[in-house]
């Protein structure tokens, strides 16, 4: 080291770049905090709530033009590897972060609902008019491989008087890492047993069997254009291709429709059971209109914010997005969060300081 | 040619050693130009050396768990964190090689249309679409392929290859439109327009003298042809090849088509899964270090699988051409 500071070339060379780098510290985001009145703010994460981030940050600017809010949907995965190593402000994750996830971050993160989502299982079965009925241990049967003709007596019994076709099921699941993958299995394992010790709960895990498709696009080609399929999807992506869509049988016994209400109801009756920093499985919840494969997914923020203009922002952001953003939830087909989850969100929103200030 | 370079005087005799090395002619320009040139081509092998070592590096945790049962282990469950490469192996395998079973003979008839055979007024249209063909993003294969060419092959071609073929164990199992042949004949859809593209200009640049002399002797048109191939033949083995590294390497077109299922099984009914497509597949969210450092190890072996697939196809088409201009020679 000496040495090299020793050199003139390189000590000029160092002062020239760093004359060069002034500019760039003073333009809009280049620092922690920037010039000229715009905070900047940069989230990663989650690709499933990205139409509704995108939708928050479009109309959040129109009411704050002094904020400057991007959001990448890289993947959840990518949210919390990004939030961890503090590259981003704020992450998204649709899977709560796990133990030792948290362990690994260098601050204390905490977990905000934004909006719920859901699976849907699909089908593609030639005429048939009424939506199929499906018990929990008749889904996980079918997507282990064990019930393997559409006329098995374990779907006619959820499905009287429907006339099932004497053909082989094919299973479709998404073939890339994916949340939506993360709740359907997350359900399978706790209505299954057998599920649960063979497959086990992942973003991509090993399935018994049946076709790989990339991506909702690719997994609602195979199903549309495979007679005898059956798959899952989110509940926006089939609602808006208007796939037909299983009512399955509840904790309590009842069959429900996946519907944005169903959705916010499995999330409400949940919240008895729901642990202090939110991070909760509210797949098969119990209570009477509740949808079984539901999910929230969150926005990840750090409890100590190192600037506090940034932290303002941000804190100012979630508020109005779990307040106000959640009038955008229904149209893009989310449920908007029950009343005591928004308020246990406020509480978490308002813990947020930084240097030991509440920001809010 | 070298011995007439050797042969000329030099400009001058005072330059060193070094530079003789550099330019047998002794012009300074001759230097900086090769200097330049030696850098270009060792850049690649650079590349390509740093590549190996970095995926070995960061896939060293899989290599010292799973050692060589990673090449023969044919599981692959994240869950449990149990990898095994050789399912994946396999689809890359035998999906390219449906791809240039299918490809090889179209594309050599496409050019040989082409050059050979085609009025000028249809040859230069055809030769443009099929170069349109090459540079169609393979996202868009990959939909055409769910939408078009699966429930195609479901309903018109699987049904009769299993009714007449169905005692092969190629052709058994369910029917669905997805899987290892659907996957297969993608890649071919490919491929077909790079390998015809560059035989094409391979043929084309066969001199019009052989082509002459052939039909001089009596040659039949088709006689003429086997003379104009076996003279491009090298070219058209390394067309051959740059066909078949884009087949390895696909990944969009195939996943969307194959099924992405880790197995091995005679069928080619059944889905399968390649190299380049669970990797797009499951990097993004590979979080444990385990998981992470398999998918690189899967990395490290499709590139030897390349590497392999490579060797083994030049030496079969070496061979071929050995064979083929010792008969050329005696006619």
């Amino acid at each position: 080291m000496p040495t090299f500071w020793k050199s003139p070339r390189i000590t000029a060379l160092i002062l020239l770049a760093s004359f060069a780098l002034v500019p760039l510290a003073c333009s809009p985001g280049g620092g922690p905090s920037s010039g000229n009145g715009v905070t900047k703010l940069q989230g990663a994460g989650a690709t499933f709530p990205n139409p509704l981030y995108q939708k928050w940050v479009s109309e959040y600017g129109k009411l704050h033009p002094g904020v400057q809010i991007d959001y990448q949907s890289i993947g959840s995965g990518g949210g919390i590897k990004q939030i961890q190593e503090q590259t981003v402000d704020f992450g998204a994750s649709d899977a709560p972060m796990k133990d030792e996830e948290l362990k690994a971050a260098p601050g204390e993160l905490l977990h905000i609902p934004t909006v719920l989502g859901a699976v849907v299982v699909t089908y593609n079965v030639a005429s048939i008019a009424q939506p199929l009925h499906f018990s929990p241990e008749v889904v996980a049967d079918i997507f282990l491989g064990k019930i393997k003709k559409w006329d098995d007596a374990k779907i006619k019994q959820d499905n009287p008087g429907v006339s099932l076709p004497a053909a082989d099921i094919t299973t479709v699941h998404r073939s890339e890492a994916s949340g939506t993958t993360f709740v359907f299995t997350d359900y399978l394992s706790k209505v299954s047993p057998e599920w649960k010790e063979k497959v086990g709960t992942d973003k991509s895990p090993k399935w018994p069997g049946g076709q790989g498709g990339k991506g909702n696009e690719g997994v609602t080609g195979q199903i549309k254009n495979q007679p005898n399929t059956i798959g899952y999807v989110e509940l926006a992506y089939a609602v808006q291709n208007k796939m037909p869509a299983a009512l399955i049988k509840n904790a309590n016994g009842k069959f429900v429709e996946p519907s944005i209400d169903a959705v916010t109801a499995a999330a409400a009756s949940a919240s008895t059971q729901t642990p202090d920093d939110l991070r909760v499985s509210i797949t098969n919840s119990p209570g009477e209109n509740a949808y079984p494969i539901s999910s929230y997914t969150y926005v990840l923020a750090y409890k100590d914010q190192k600037h506090a203009d940034k932290g303002k922002a941000l804190v100012e952001f979630l508020w109005w997005g779990i307040h106000d953003g959640e009038q955008f939830a229904k149209e893009l087909q989310y449920a908007p969060l029950p009343a005591e989850i928004v308020k246990r969100a406020e509480a978490k929103i308002n813990s947020i300081t930084s240097g030991g200030k509440p920001l809010r | 040619m070298d011995e007439a370079i050797g042969q000329r005087p030099p400009r001058n005799n005072t330059f060193s050693d070094l530079q003789r090395a550099l330019s047998p002619t002794g012009n300074t320009g001759d230097a900086i130009f090769r200097l330049f040139l030696l850098g270009a081509a060792s850049l690649v092998l650079l590349i390509v050396v740093a590549m190996i070592l970095a995926l070995a590096y960061e896939s060293r945790l899989s290599i010292s768990q799973f050692g060589l049962r990673f090449l023969s282990g044919t599981n692959w469950d994240p869950v449990k964190g149990d990898f095994g490469a050789l399912a994946f192996v396999y689809g890359t395998v035998v999906s390219s090689l449906i791809a240039l079973l299918i490809a090889v003979p179209l594309s050599l008839g496409i050019a040989i249309f082409l050059v050979e055979q085609a009025p000028r007024q249809l040859a230069r249209p055809l030769a443009f679409v099929v170069e349109l063909l090459a540079a169609i993003p393979s996202v868009v294969y990959g939909l055409w392929g769910i939408f078009v060419l699966a429930p195609f092959l479901r309903v018109h071609v699987e049904p009769p290859l299993q009714r007449w073929f169905g005692w092969l164990p190629l052709f058994t199992g369910s029917i669905t439109g997805i899987g290892l042949l659907t996957g297969g004949i993608i890649l071919a859809i490919m491929v077909t327009p790079i390998i015809s593209a560059v035989v094409r200009d391979v043929l084309t640049a066969v001199p019009g003298s052989q082509r002459e002399a052939a039909l001089a002797l009596g040659a039949t048109k088709w006689e003429t042809t086997r003379v104009v191939l076996v003279n491009g033949a090298p070219g058209i083995a390394g067309a051959v090849i740059l066909g078949l590294g884009r087949a390895i390497g696909e990944t969009m077109a195939v996943t969307m088509v194959i099924g992405n299922r880790a197995q091995i099984s005679a069928s080619l009914f059944e889905p399968s899964y390649t190299i380049a497509s669970v990797l797009a597949n499951e990097f993004t969210e590979a979080s444990q270090d385990l998981y992470l450092s398999s998918l690189v190890e899967l990395g490290l072996i499709l590139f030897f699988v390349t590497f392999v697939v490579n060797a083994i196809a030049r030496i079969l088409v070496w061979n071929v051409t050995r064979k083929t201009s010792g008969v050329g020679g005696a006619a």
